[in-house]
């Protein structure tokens, strides 16, 4: 991606000059953010607006922007970003830059380079001599690394919108309701995996243990064997209680076919867990015959890949798990290359974690019973989130059922997005 | 009391072509434009209209266009940056004739197009001002900042009506008459929401520049060929003085092209 950026003085508002410019970026191909308005206060006071232009080559932009010569556009002359050594092992100098979930570029020397990956809250690491720049965490800024400080040089990228017609990550964005009509979006969600999948998407899955309490487990079983999971994350008892059902046809000790509670069933997660760790882990227990079914079961037998994360109230936890947290989120963003889809159910905490590693450009679909925890996963600054208040397991089996379906009767539509 | 400054068109001709009207090989006659000059000399005379001559100089046949020597608001001259070098030669001349007056002189910054009167016209508190194909918008910028008023910047899109004045014309009673095909979809919205009481122009009739009318008063003098609009104009009230302009009109001029208020604004 190309940019410019611009700037326009005058009786912009009133002359109608700053909407035709932004049309005109548009409509040449190009996207825009306004990065600073001012507008007069009088009726002959003049207005402000600094504009970054993009684009997707270097011509387009050049001819968005002789366009806007025509209309008063005056091109900001580039900066430099200002770098500022880091001061100590896991502190970022004064002033240093945050950075936002979406696609962002600094300046170096005249040229724009695109900080990746695009990981909000987090802090810019400059290599002057490759000319590259990533975003890092705390916990990777070594002392006398360069850092991003100030605004000047730096460009957030916004995210691209359909513009044929609204789709549901943009009809749905942020309105969290119990009233929605539930298949419809469920349609439209199975219409963007099947996208996903053809265009060579990764489909990120964020769960907790609800999927398998719920009787959830064998449509996400369904979904990783046609290949619709390409990365799990979760946590130790998403995996245990799937092993618990695996091994003993319970769940928190709960027969999920009768719905009764077995005899002496709370032991069932525990014994499941120790099963596991005197097989040295989930991939030796199944390839030793002792883990024949389940989640866990299929993402070994179709090689999707999972992180799973501890935290302080995991019983075990499965050798599996990754109980250092920063060794975690290190782990869970190595691994987000090429995710254009995140669904999250029934899990707040490692929701929002994963939510904070996005771009704002994947599309994300939480799912949840509780409507607040649907809010909270919607929120997160992204454009393109659709929320859906709903037991999980009817979500799923209605999933899998559109996903089953021939393409035609699925709602697929082409995707097109403005680049 | 306001007056018209006049050139009269000792050197005028089609000399050169600097918009889609001129044509070298359909030059203009010129006993029939000395005659058409005195014949809108008159009449603004007869109206009542104090009139200035500013003395037409060789080599430069445009200078008969006084409309876009510059704008004059109260005893500023704005002078005129002309777009084409045919034409830039008017400049001093015209910068000489107002400074001999002690009008205070003000300039665009060098290679900022600005073509004076042609370009920018009030329409009661406001400043209209056309850009593309003569102006740059980045002189209204300055035209608000020295005058301290607002200025609604219009694209102009039809190459036949390249100064504002060809397409749009201010009526005292705050309206205005207007071609709005000469305007992209923005000016024209913008001079919809700023003028209330617009008159449209149909197509045949802004092709005989029936927009480029000198209004004084109540008396409205625009080239003839315009049956509409005179219609349209007697109807409220105003007196119409149709006169021939064929001449000019070969070098994409009418009766407002050879004229300029000092000032246009006290």
């Amino acid at each position: 991606m190309f940019s410019e950026q611009i700037e326009l003085r005058g009786h912009i508002i009133d002359s109608l000059i700053l909407p035709k410019v932004l049309d005109e970026i548009l409509t040449n191909g190009g996207t825009f953010t306004i990065r600073e308005i001012t507008i007069g206060k009088q009726r002959h006071d003049a207005s402000y607006a600094c504009i970054d232009v993009f684009g997707p080559s270097p011509e387009v932009v050049d001819g968005i922007v002789r366009r806007l010569r025509q209309h008063g556009a005056e091109v900001v002359e580039q900066t430099t970003v200002r770098v500022a050594e880091a001061p100590a092992d896991g502190v970022f100098p004064p002033d240093f830059y945050v950075t936002t979930n979406q696609q962002t570029f600094v300046n170096l020397d005249g040229r724009w380079v695109e900080v990746q990956p695009a990981t909000m809250d987090c802090g810019i690491a400059v290599d002057l001599k490759t000319h590259q720049a990533r975003t890092v965490k705390f916990s990777q800024v070594a002392k006398g690394m360069l850092i991003a400080v100030g605004h000047h040089g730096i460009r957030v990228m916004p995210v691209q919108r359909a513009i044929d017609r609204r789709s549901v990550f943009e009809f749905m964005a942020s309105s969290v309701s119990s009233e929605k009509p539930k298949s419809a979006v469920i349609r439209e969600i199975a219409a963007e995996f099947k996208l996903a999948k053809e265009a060579g998407g990764k489909i990120l899955v964020v769960a907790g243990p609800a999927v398998v309490h719920t009787g959830a487990g064998e449509h996400f079983e369904k979904l990783i064997q046609w290949g619709y999971v390409n990365l799990l994350f979760a946590g130790n008892a998403l995996a245990a209680h799937d092993i618990e059902y695996a091994l003993f046809g319970t769940s928190l000790g709960v027969y999920l076919d009768k719905g009764a509670l077995a005899d002496e069933g709370h032991e069932n997660h525990v014994r499941a867990i120790n099963t596991i760790r005197a097989a040295g882990g989930i991939r030796e227990a199944v390839s030793k015959g002792l883990l024949r079914r389940g989640i866990m079961y299929n993402c070994i037998q179709h090689g999707v890949d999972f992180v799973l994360a501890g935290s302080i109230r995991d019983d075990g936890p499965l050798p599996d798990v990754v109980t250092d947290v920063v060794a975690a989120q290190k782990l869970m963003r190595s691994k987000l290359d090429g995710v254009t889809i995140a669904l999250m159910m029934g899990t707040m905490l490692h929701s929002i974690a994963v939510g904070n590693l996005l771009p704002a450009s994947v599309k994300t679909i939480c799912v949840d019973i509780n409507p607040s925890v649907v809010t909270k996963l919607s929120d997160r600054g992204t454009f393109q989130a659709v929320g859906l208040v709903t037991d999980i397991e009817p979500f799923l089996r209605e999933l899998t059922e559109f996903l089953a379906q021939p393409a035609s009767t699925a709602a697929v539509r082409e995707p097109a997005t403005r680049a | 009391m306001r007056k018209l400054l006049l050139c009269p068109p000792d050197f005028y001709g089609i000399e050169y072509e600097i918009n889609p009207w001129m044509d070298r090989n359909q030059g203009a006659s010129m006993p029939m434009a000395r005659e058409q000059w005195q014949g809108l000399h008159d009449k603004l005379k007869a109206l009542g209209c104090p009139i200035e001559l500013v003395q037409a100089k060789p080599k430069l046949p445009d200078m008969v266009f006084t409309a876009n020597a510059g704008l004059v608001v109260g005893n500023q001259f704005i002078r005129s940056n002309f777009r084409y070098p045919e034409r830039r030669g008017e400049e001093a001349h015209f910068e000489d004739w107002f400074a001999q007056r002690s009008f205070e002189i003000e300039r665009m910054p060098e290679g900022l197009f600005f073509e004076g009167e042609g370009d920018a016209l009030f329409c009661g508190e406001t400043l209209f001002c056309g850009y593309r194909f003569r102006s740059d918008i980045r002189s209204h910028r300055r035209m608000g900042e020295l005058l301290k008023t607002l200025v609604i910047s219009v694209e102009l899109v039809e190459d036949r009506f390249y100064h504002l004045d060809t397409c749009f014309c201010p009526l005292p009673d705050g309206g205005a008459i207007w071609f709005p095909a000469a305007f992209d979809t923005y000016g024209q919205r913008a001079i919809r929401k700023h003028v209330r009481g617009l008159i449209d122009v149909v197509p045949e009739e802004a092709m005989h520049f029936a927009c480029n009318a000198v209004v004084w008063e109540r008396n409205i003098v625009l080239p003839a060929g315009c049956p509409q609009l005179t219609t349209s104009l007697e109807a409220k009230g105003y007196q119409l003085h149709p006169l021939p302009m064929t001449e000019f009109l070969k070098a994409g001029g009418a009766c407002k092209c050879l004229t300029l208020f000092i000032p246009q604004r006290v």
